[in-house]
């Protein structure tokens, strides 16, 4: 199937949605997605980041469609033309997501764990605007504990069911979903317990936000002051497949293996996540190199400009 | 006097009883359909009658059942939409309650044209009451032989179950419907695929709206054709309009659709006219969601010609100067009421109960309502007007489910019409603030 994405003609295999056609073309034609993961089933269509307009729905039926669409879940017709980033439309439209997004927002990164690999800080910087016009309170929550390993902030969720999905897919029992409604919606396990299986961890990694961090990495370093490297290990549970985040001979914390779309690779169990921070744990195999747009990766990879930051901080060998 | 089709009976003492409802005709038509009509004939008549969805969005019913997909061993279902929650409408309520059995009747007919075994009546939580008739109803018509095993003899059976919701807005909407009945959260589904093909438990499943099934039992007695000839155009048939706001006479009337708005109003047959010692100002004519008309375009359209109770006509000029039939809730306001609290009491409804699961939706309600409780209470700045409609803007269209366009049109369209009176909210706080409603007290207490 044919389907020309602003400008991009692509053959792709019918049932592909118009995110993933677009991710095929790659660029800046792709469009952002906050709620969608490729690994997690049903995921998407919630966030409204990822909306294109399809100025032609097929050859056979060339009418346009009337509304913006979620492209992540949207499958593609045979002759479909889609405008991302060149329609004024779909730009408007998302600076509006956006901006209803980063509303209720606590803009706590400076105490953020997240941050320097958040998504809604990517997004906001490319689509957002410099200034708010919310001038009211923001929404807060009562704080709720979920386990000795997993920290939840809810203030700062954009309820993207990212890790319901997980939750009901990688691991064995969800004890968590959404409650209440609205505005007032949020992540809990209603009766106050733990989340405890051998692969709630990767609810962290699939969190596009800091409302899920680490406990074990908690305030320990910014995320750009730790060198991840690839490590792996025998485990019985997982691949013992991750990224080990290291400063100087230190593991700091362990997540598992992200493509370029920040989407884990291998999800990895809670043992090889939380409990393995020996370096003797690992065979650490080097650095890995992080292609997507993070702050992690600014100025330290292939495209990079030489600074003496990062040698100072140990990351001499990963600069080109 | 307009011709009454669904609401012919309502005074006879007992219409709610099998053997009354049956003695005035009831089950005729499904006596009809079972015995002497194929599906397809059923489905054939109802889109001639060019019947149209009477819960709000108007599309054409006939079409809707002939996209329903016809897989081999998968069941088929058809599910009565009895969420009435739009604030403003109460004609499905009066309809159960008083006439339960030609809603029961409607279902058989339908379910026998669709194919489907097994229906479903979802019922608004507050409507509880409604639960009983219904089962009453039910339990009657299966006694007579209505429901059940092997209808009639014709080999075909049909199970009705009344199923209540716990008292959320958005179940009105079809796939947010389905979920709650399956026992999920009553989250929209993104569409497509759409329920004709995969609803209830992932099997083919029309919805449609309690009037809408009950107007299946007229055009079976009296002929598709014959339907189609009352009304103006393609809005065909008769329509209940929940009638409130300051009028003499609030309450449910059945109209057919080729009276004029003018008259709908000021005849004593319907509403008897605005109350005594004041004038018409504004209206809203399906319920809340749809835009709110000021008082030069309610009589007329911006064409001039004379509007309608018709799908067309109230919609005619668009959102700019039109509306829309939407679900009959007809509001009618006189000039003691103020729109800037009545914009923000509606956009309050939508923020209690948008789901929250999109963004635009889930924050922009809030937003919204916020907002206008400032205006509103003599805290509002000039920049904010602009800030709904720029606020309405994003939202409308970009959310899963239309509740993001019902939050967003009657606030864009109360700015359109009546922008002087948020200006006036905004030079004159000191007035608006000692209104008998401005305490924030009485704010924080209808929110709790």
């Amino acid at each position: 199937m044919k389907v020309t994405i602003d400008g991009h003609t692509i053959d792709v295999e019918p049932g592909t949605t118009i995110l993933n056609a677009a991710r095929m073309i790659g660029g800046e034609i792709v469009p952002p997605a906050m709620c969608y993961y490729s690994k997690l089933k049903d995921s998407g269509g919630k966030c409204r980041t990822c909306l294109v307009e399809v100025t032609k729905g097929s050859e056979k039926d060339p009418r346009p469609m009337p509304k913006l669409v979620a492209s992540c879940r949207t499958t593609v017709m045979d002759g479909m033309e889609v405008k991302n980033i060149t329609s004024e439309r779909v730009l408007e439209a998302r600076k509006g997501v956006v901006e209803f997004l980063l509303i209720n927002h606590p803009l706590d990164c400076p105490i953020c764990d997240q941050a320097g690999e958040c998504h809604l800080q990517d997004l906001a910087y490319e689509h957002g605007t410099a200034k708010t016009r919310y001038e009211e309170e923001r929404r807060t929550f009562d704080q709720i504990d979920i386990g000795d390993k997993i920290k939840l902030h809810m203030t700062r969720c954009i309820m993207c069911f990212r890790c319901v999905f997980t939750a009901d897919q990688i691991t064995d029992k969800r004890v968590h979903g959404v409650l209440y409604r609205g505005d007032a919606a949020e992540i809990g396990t209603y009766i106050e317990k733990a989340i405890d299986n051998d692969f709630s961890g990767n609810m962290i990694d699939v969190c596009p936000v800091g409302a899920l961090t680490d406990k074990t990495f908690r305030f320990k370093s910014r995320v750009w002051f730790v060198k991840p490297m690839n490590a792996s290990r025998d485990c019985d549970k997982c691949c013992g497949k991750a990224v080990v985040w290291m400063y100087g001979n230190e593991i700091y914390r362990v997540t598992a293996r992200k493509d370029k779309y920040d989407e884990v690779v291998d999800f990895i169990c809670n043992t090889c996540r939380f409990d393995k921070k020996q370096v003797s744990d690992w065979n650490i195999e080097g650095p890995a190199e992080i292609n997507r747009h993070s702050v992690i990766s600014a100025n330290k990879y292939k495209k990079g400009i030489k600074v003496t930051a990062p040698k100072v901080l140990g990351y001499g060998n990963n600069v080109d | 006097m307009g011709k009454k089709l669904l609401l012919e009976h309502e005074n006879v003492p007992g219409i709610d009883t099998y053997e009354v409802y049956r003695s005035k005709g009831g089950y005729c038509a499904a006596e009809k359909a079972l015995r002497k009509m194929s599906p397809d004939q059923i489905v054939e008549e109802v889109k001639v009658s060019g019947l149209r969805g009477r819960g709000g969005a108007g599309f054409p019913t006939g079409m809707k059942w002939s996209f329903l997909a016809k897989p081999e061993g998968k069941p088929r279902y058809l599910v009565v939409n009895a969420d009435e929650s739009e604030p403003g409408t109460f004609k499905d309520r009066y309809l159960m309650e008083k006439i339960p059995h030609i809603l029961v009747e409607g279902i058989l007919i339908s379910s026998f044209a669709l194919g489907a075994n097994t229906s479903y009546i979802y019922i608004r939580g507050e409507y509880k009451w409604l639960v009983d008739v219904m089962e009453k109803a039910i339990a009657e018509a299966k006694n007579a032989g209505w429901l059940g095993k092997n209808i009639l003899g014709t080999g075909y059976h049909l199970e009705i179950y009344v199923h209540y919701g716990a008292g959320a807005y958005i179940c009105g909407e079809e796939t947010a419907l389905l979920e709650s009945l399956e026992g999920k959260r009553g989250n929209p589904r993104i569409k497509p695929p759409f329920p004709a093909v995969a609803g209830l438990y992932g099997c083919p499943t029309v919805v449609n709206n309690v009037e809408s099934i009950a107007a299946v039992v007229p055009i079976i007695n009296m002929g598709g054709a014959e339907y189609a000839k009352i009304g103006i155009g393609k809005s065909t048939g008769t329509k209940l309009i929940s009638a409130c706001g300051h009028i003499n006479k609030p309450g449910v009337y059945e109209i057919e659709m080729n009276i004029s708005v003018e008259e709908f109003i000021n005849s004593d047959e319907y509403c008897g006219g605005i109350r005594k010692g004041h004038r018409l100002k504004a209206l809203v004519p399906g319920g809340s969601s749809v835009p709110i008309l000021p008082y030069e375009l309610i009589y007329k359209t911006a064409k001039g010609e004379t509007r309608m109770m018709t799908y067309e006509s109230l919609a005619d000029g668009g959102f700019a100067t039109g509306s829309m039939l939407g679900s009959g809730g007809f509001i009618v306001y006189d000039e003691t009421a103020c729109i800037v609290r009545n914009t923000w009491s509606f956009a309050r409804f939508y923020h209690h109960e948008s789901c929250g699961q999109c963004s635009p939706c889930r924050e922009g309600t809030g937003w919204m309502e916020k907002v206008l409780h400032r205006i509103e209470h003599g805290h509002g700045r000039m920049h904010d007007i602009d800030l709904l409609v720029d606020v309405a803007k994003k939202i409308e269209g970009n959310t899963i489910c239309p509740l993001g366009d019902a939050a967003a049109w009657p606030v864009a369209s109360a700015i359109r019409h009546f922008r002087e009176e948020f200006e006036y909210h905004v030079k004159y706080p000191e007035k608006v603030k000692n209104s008998i409603y401005a305490h924030e007290k009485d704010y924080k207490a209808v929110m709790v």
